[in-house]
């Protein structure tokens, strides 16, 4: 198989759907490494990648009040058991325009693997963006994944991020996204992984409502067990009136597993609020023999549990 | 036929006397009732029967359909057909209500899921891709906990306070409810500290400081509960003139 099809295999496995390559009418870009193997634009979307010695320089522009319809499928990946991809976005969404994003990255068979992500991005007013990454990994936990984004918002704009790590094992992971937020804007940011063997997940997400009536919302859900350890750094600044946050973090740990959350909120503005919850603990006996009640074996109740908390 | 048979147990929790020599006998497809006030002890019961962690009986024998339960984990008890809705159920986030509901069935079916939620007057459309989380209030959480008791069908549930958090006007849904799982031939033992829930039962048994003292109809029953045990000022059992005794001292 060439690199192309076996990426849309390993895409496939990550729980995307390859035939949406086939479909005109969604814009879509399969980087392998530093290649890129495959590309489809649709009109009012600008999207123009640069291979590197090490991965890709990607420029995203969505021109003043276009609004692109259908999901940008993004696929990264590295198929060898060893490399290094390194890909740097800058992404521009101009007033009154929109657009989602969905990513898989795709390390199936990683031993030594490093991936990089760092993102730049403006949001205009009155626009959308919103960033989803999947990320599919291998059993070997012999990847490293650093993902970092510095983000600007707009007004009366709306910014969503969602990171799933779930499949296969997180090797050692790295998040630092950091949003700033202007008035009536809003910040929408969660990050999902589950984390086992000696896998090491470090999550930094930051924002900063700095707009009048802003709002935020930093989410984390968290599962680790065997000897993963985990460290969440959610922070919420406000300093605008009527800017309003909250953050939620819930970490579920196993075995010998440890999983630490640092909430830092910080309000400056005497008419902003910001508010935070912090979980952690073992699975809850009572949700556990609930659905033993209902004649699960406690091994499966627990998957369930977990497994809604991470879906 | 007796379908679980409560032989003199006793649960200590903490150095605390919760359960004491408490014994009952629930007969097959009976709705029987377990009145008592707060601190009685009845929820204890419950998860006693259940199996529930910590809850294990430091004495006397459970048994069900025949067979020694008292060692049994919960989802042994569960598979041999029996189960326990709790007074306030557990949240789940992430898993939708038809997903909750079908985790008791033997086979997914969501006719019957759908079936389930019409009884507990909850629109199947509006509640079916919820989640069983925050975002439910306590009302709509107990419905679907019966909900999942209907659609599980199983041969004996335990009710702890099925009324508690529901408001007035659907207190006759609950009951018909309950009186729908029996004629689907569910026995059930009905947890409850109001006398007028408790009369939807064939048989009421009073439960005082951790044992059962008295058992009877369940009119009788309620009259003696509201004269005598609310608010309770004696402590004193039942006497022989307020009918038959069970346990008394």
């Amino acid at each position: 198989m060439q690199d192309y099809e076996l990426m849309l295999d390993a895409y496939a496995k990550a729980g995307g759907l390859p035939e949406i390559f086939k479909d005109s009418k969604i814009a879509h870009l399969v980087v392998h490494k530093n290649k890129v193997i495959g590309s489809h634009l649709v009109k009012g979307l600008i999207l123009e990648p640069k291979e590197t010695a090490t991965g890709v320089d990607i420029q995203l522009k969505i021109d003043e009040g276009i609004k692109i319809e259908n999901p940008v499928h993004l696929c990264f990946g590295v198929l060898p058991k060893e490399g290094v991809q390194e890909i740097n976005i800058e992404a521009k969404i101009e007033d009154g325009a929109g657009v989602k994003l969905l990513a898989h990255c795709v390390f199936p068979n990683a031993v030594k693997v490093v991936h990089k992500m760092q993102a730049e991005i403006e949001i205009g007013d009155n626009a959308y963006y919103e960033y989803n990454e999947v990320h599919f990994h291998g059993e070997s936990g012999g990847i490293e994944v650093i993902p970092k984004a510095r983000i600007k918002i707009g007004r009366n704009s709306r910014l969503v991020t969602n990171f799933s790590l779930l499949h296969g094992r997180v090797g050692v992971f790295d998040l630092d996204y950091e949003s700033k937020v202007l008035d009536n804007s809003i910040l929408d940011m969660t990050a999902k992984i589950y984390g086992y063997g000696d896998d090491r997940i470090k999550i930094r997400e930051a924002g900063y409502l700095k707009g009048k009536g802003s709002r935020g919302l930093i989410k984390s859900r968290i599962a680790v067990k065997d000897n993963a350890v985990s460290e969440i750094i959610n922070e919420l600044t406000a300093s605008a009136p009527e800017a309003r946050g909250h953050v939620d973090c819930v970490e579920i740990i196993q075995g010998n597993a440890q999983a630490k959350a640092i909430p830092i909120v910080n309000v400056t503005n005497e008419f902003a609020k910001v508010t935070h919850e912090a979980a952690i603990g073992r699975v809850d006996k009572k949700q556990v023999e609930t659905l033993m009640a209902r004649g699960l074996e406690e091994e499966k109740a627990i998957e369930v549990v977990v497994g809604g908390l991470l879906k | 036929m007796e379908m679980l048979h409560i032989d003199k147990i006793s649960l200590k929790l903490e150095g605390r006397q919760i359960l004491k020599d408490l014994s009952l006998s629930v007969k097959e497809g009976a709705i029987h009732s377990i009145l008592g006030s707060n601190a009685a002890g009845k929820s204890s019961l419950a998860y006693v029967i259940m199996g529930c962690c910590d809850y294990i009986a430091q004495f006397g024998k459970i048994h069900f359909l025949g067979e020694d339960i008292t060692n049994l984990p919960v989802s042994k008890r569960a598979k041999m057909g029996l189960t326990l809705a709790w007074q306030e159920p557990a949240r789940f986030e992430g898993l939708t209500v038809k997903d909750y509901i079908a985790v008791g069935m033997k086979n997914r079916d969501d006719a019957l899921i759908a079936e389930s939620l019409h009884h507990v007057l909850l629109q199947p459309s509006d509640y079916l891709e919820r989640q069983v989380d925050k975002t439910l209030s306590g009302g709509e959480r107990k419905r679907i906990e019966l909900a999942s008791i209907f659609a599980m069908r199983p041969k004996l549930v335990v009710l702890d306070e099925p009324d508690s958090g529901i408001d007035i006007l659907a207190l006759d849904n609950i009951i018909n409810m309950i009186k729908a799982l029996k004629k689907q031939g569910t026995t059930t033992l009905l947890i409850t500290h109001r006398e007028e829930v408790s009369e939807i039962a064939d048989i009421t048994s009073l439960m005082c400081s951790g044992s059962i003292v008295h058992e009877g109809k369940p009119k009788e029953v309620g009259k003696y509960f509201k004269e005598k045990c609310v608010p309770c000022s004696t402590k004193t059992f039942p006497s022989e003139a307020d009918g038959r005794i069970k346990g008394a001292k």
